[in-house]
């Protein structure tokens, strides 16, 4: 069987709902950015893959993943900011832990 | 079966078995590499699909970015070689089950649809195509999203100083009696942190 648009479909699904599982279960900060990369990631996979196999006389799919890598590294910046600014105030980056703005 | 269909299913199995590995490993470093090699798998996809260009773009922004920022700042806030705590029964079984479910029945609502591709002929995702459409200012150019990301990327970068600097409490300039006043609030605030943990 040829390698066609539903392995990619298939396999960026399968990721995406790997993150989510990580962003749910993981309550350290970093490894809920590192599950939010991943589904950035599974998102980017879609649109190389719509682009190439169903239209590939435009770019837009390459240029909705160039503008998505690019905000995804933005947030990673911010996101290790805050979590580094956190751990110098908390001594912890646990999500049950820092819960001073909840009440 | 052709080298084309091995390689695809080689590639699969990095990708989604290091994307397990990274939500599932309980040593955090061993996670960020594991995540690396899922990056690495989809820039893999991408030469696979011939998209030569987002690949080096999905290689040095996130290999070479994201990932090394990622590690540094698993050195700065973790001990090394530390587990992380197991997550409590109840939430690993739901969120299993919540993300197992959306995967069959996402999978189920992609077998069955039909999509209808544009036909034409491709044209070729080479950097001088991308650049030449993404800076032009006509009709279907992208320079006006290119120049909001730009944006994006300096507001991102003065944040991120103004988030991690480290203020300096300008205490010797402060008279000694606000000094005093302000010292006896941080150390309650400690204290009921404390005893909230308790």
């Amino acid at each position: 069987m040829q390698i066609g648009l539903f392995h990619f479909l298939f396999v960026s699904c399968a990721l995406f709902f790997i993150g989510v599982y990580g962003f749910l279960t993981r309550r350290n900060l970093i490894t809920m950015l590192m599950s939010i990369e991943l589904i950035l990631n599974s998102v980017n996979i879609n649109f190389v893959a719509f682009n190439k196999f169903l239209f590939a006389d435009k770019l837009d799919g390459i240029f909705f993943t160039l503008f998505i890598i690019t905000i995804a590294a933005a947030e990673a910046a911010v996101a290790i900011a805050i979590i580094i600014n956190l751990y110098r105030n908390y001594k912890t980056i646990d999500v049950e832990d820092v819960n001073t703005m909840k009440y | 079966m052709d080298a084309r269909t091995i390689i695809f299913y080689l590639l699969a199995a990095t990708v989604i078995g290091g994307g397990l590995m990274a939500v599932t490993s309980r040593k955090i470093f061993r996670s960020a590499v594991f995540l690396l090699f899922s990056l690495i798998g989809i820039a893999g996809f991408y030469f696979f699909l011939d998209q030569e260009f987002i690949a080096a773009v999905q290689v040095v922004v996130y290999v070479g970015g994201i990932v090394v920022l990622i590690l540094f700042s698993i050195f700065l806030t973790h001990g090394s070689g530390e587990d992380m705590k197991k997550p409590a029964l109840g939430r690993a079984v739901f969120s299993a089950l919540a993300a197992a479910i959306g995967c069959v029945l996402t999978m189920y609502l992609i077998s069955e649809h039909t999509f209808q591709g544009s036909g034409k002929p491709a044209l070729e995702p080479s950097a001088g195509n991308i650049g030449a459409q993404m800076l032009s200012v006509t009709e279907y150019g992208f320079i006006l999203p290119f120049e909001v990301v730009s944006m994006l990327l300096l507001a991102a970068m003065i944040g991120c100083i103004v988030i991690a600097i480290k203020v300096k409490v300008p205490e010797q300039k402060v008279m000694p009696k606000i000094k005093e006043e302000t010292e006896p609030v941080e150390l309650e605030v400690v204290e009921e942190l404390k005893t909230e943990e308790v």
